[in-house]
């Protein structure tokens, strides 16, 4: 079944098309990437999957539902959670308040409630707390649960953005550039972490650089170029693929390899 | 009998003590108002329009129709709220300083009105108003609003307000309906400060156009500059300290201004984070 599907979507910007008509269907579950090489529109994608921007023309839908103009906190309420490529963790709250804020559009408590601290109001907050250190300890991160977010390494704040979209148990977790700026050693644990993620139910759209990481972890690849999609299938036919090749390596450079190739 | 004891003495000593005593709670409110729209990351300066509105309407309700003080300090409350649903829908999508420069041509324009129109007084402003706000009254209210307060920051919409202040698009990328939240702080600010501008004009019996321009917009946001806005604790803090100070330096004269700016940039310079630094936990649990 599609879980996320995109027709013909599209958004310029004045002189330029970053998105161009681009089609993708994402099934429910396993890992599914989208990769390409600098400013093939990959994470203007992105933001408009999640309603960080608008599409120029185009719908995109979740589970058969049109969501093309709905604003990213109603695609959150409808299970869809991301990360940041330029990590954006809430720098001043701990790293527990963090992965709780993920699970934001799961509290139904309301003003009075919270005010009289009804029972009902006791019970929820526990039980988030409760699911948001359960979200730390996948990710590894439950010992810094009280640290102040902003105190954490580099890789540790990636884990806590991982944590705190999963909080929620969404149905479809974007990750952007989730392995940017990680060491071999913390790749490995990302790909790790990213099965788990899958084993337990999550849908993985991810937006990758690195194609080593991608090839042996997804399922399925899109490959863009100048915002257009050049490539959708397995990860091995895209390495295979003439005009994925040529969109990485230049059109001369491809051309000289097949050529010492045959 | 000591001269210290003379009735005449006692009684302007009273009459002092008094007028602090009403400013430091009805700043506390003020405090607060700022707060609530600071805690969510706007940076709104509608406080003091939101304040002489709830003045001016109480005032009116008083003095011409007669209502009871008890009816008129809810009532206070509405048309501060009606201007912030008001203005709320165009404004909320400016932020930072653009929002202010809103909110404070908003201040300028109802200034404009109470000096032009005869039945709000004009320049002279409206006087007689019956010193109906007890003491305990305006403290009993200050309490409530700080309890309020903290126990909504330590719950999920705490979070979703101190996620916004951080970072506004991942916050709603979480499922936080920033638009929502920003109207509802604008609404929370206004109910505050209307409150404060009822309270404060039946317990001084005077109120008019100057008391509620820009000046007081900008003492009330120094409030929470000085105070802090780490839990609602740290703006009221800051109102106290701020209205304390001046009676503190009143033997200084004029100086006393110039001392009291000073302190406000030696506070913004050497505590970024207020007087009261300690930020509260957000969990209610």
């Amino acid at each position: 079944m599609t879980l996320l599907a995109t027709r013909g979507l599209t958004r310029r910007y004045a002189g330029l098309v970053a998105v161009d008509q681009v089609e993708l269907d994402v099934p429910e579950g396993g890992v599914h990437a989208v990769i390409g090489p600098n400013g093939a529109g990959k994470t203007t994608l992105f933001n408009l999957i999640s309603g960080l921007t608008m599409p120029s023309a185009g719908s995109i839908s979740l589970s058969g539902q049109d969501i093309t103009h709905l604003p990213s906190d109603r695609r959150a309420r409808l299970g869809m959670a991301r990360t940041f490529q330029n990590i954006r963790v809430f720098a001043a709250m701990t790293v527990l308040e963090n992965a709780l804020a993920g699970l934001h559009p799961r509290l139904t408590a309301s003003l009075p409630a919270i005010v009289a601290r009804l029972p009902g109001f006791r019970r929820e907050e526990r039980s988030a707390v409760a699911r948001a250190r359960e979200a730390l300890s996948l990710v590894g991160l439950l010992a810094h649960a009280d640290d102040r977010a902003g105190s954490l390494s580099y890789g540790d704040q990636r884990r806590l953005e991982i944590a705190r979209a999963m909080a929620g148990h969404p149905r479809l977790l974007l990750l952007d550039e989730p392995a940017a700026g990680m060491n071999p050693a913390e790749t490995m644990a990302l790909d790790v972490l990213i099965r788990r993620i899958v084993g337990a139910g999550t849908t993985v759209l991810l937006v990758e650089h690195d194609m080593a990481f991608i090839m042996g972890l997804s399922n399925s690849v899109t490959v863009l170029n100048f915002g257009r999609r050049i490539f959708t299938g397995a990860p091995d036919d895209a390495r295979r693929d003439a005009g994925v090749v040529a969109a990485y390596l230049g059109v001369k450079m491809a051309a000289r390899l097949a050529a010492r190739r045959g | 009998m000591p001269g210290w004891l003379d009735r005449a003495w006692l009684e302007d000593l009273f009459w002092t003590y008094q007028n602090v005593v009403t400013a430091l709670g009805v700043n506390g409110l003020l405090a607060l108002s700022m707060y609530v729209v600071l805690a969510a990351g706007q940076l709104s300066l509608g406080q003091a329009a939101f304040m002489g509105l709830g003045a001016y309407s109480s005032t009116l309700l008083t003095l011409k129709f007669g209502w009871p003080f008890w009816a008129v300090l809810p009532l206070s409350c509405v048309t501060p709220v009606a201007f912030a649903l008001a203005v709320g829908g165009p404004t909320l999508r400016l932020s930072g300083v653009y929002l202010a420069i809103a909110t404070i041509g908003l201040g300028e324009v109802l200034r404009a009105v109470y000096l032009n129109v005869d039945a709000l007084g004009g320049a002279l402003g409206l006087s007689g108003i019956p010193e109906q706000a007890p003491a305990w009254l305006i403290y009993l209210l200050l309490f409530a609003a700080t309890m309020v307060l903290w126990r909504i920051a330590r719950s999920g919409v705490g979070r979703a307000m101190e996620a916004m202040r951080q970072d506004a698009t991942a916050a709603q990328a979480m499922g936080v309906n920033v638009r929502r939240y920003r109207l509802g702080v604008l609404v929370a600010s206004a109910v505050l400060a209307g409150l404060a501008g009822a309270l404060s004009a039946h317990a001084t019996a005077f109120i008019g156009p100057n008391d509620y321009g820009f000046e007081p917009a900008v003492t009330i946001l120094s409030f929470a500059l000085l105070g802090g806005i780490g839990s609602p604790l740290a703006p009221v803090l800051g109102a106290w300290v701020l209205t304390l100070l001046p009676e503190a330096l009143r033997g200084l004269a004029d100086l006393r201004l110039v001392l009291n700016g000073v302190v406000i940039v030696l506070a913004v310079l050497f505590l970024p984070r207020g007087l009261l630094a300690w930020r509260m936990p957000r969990i209610g649990a």
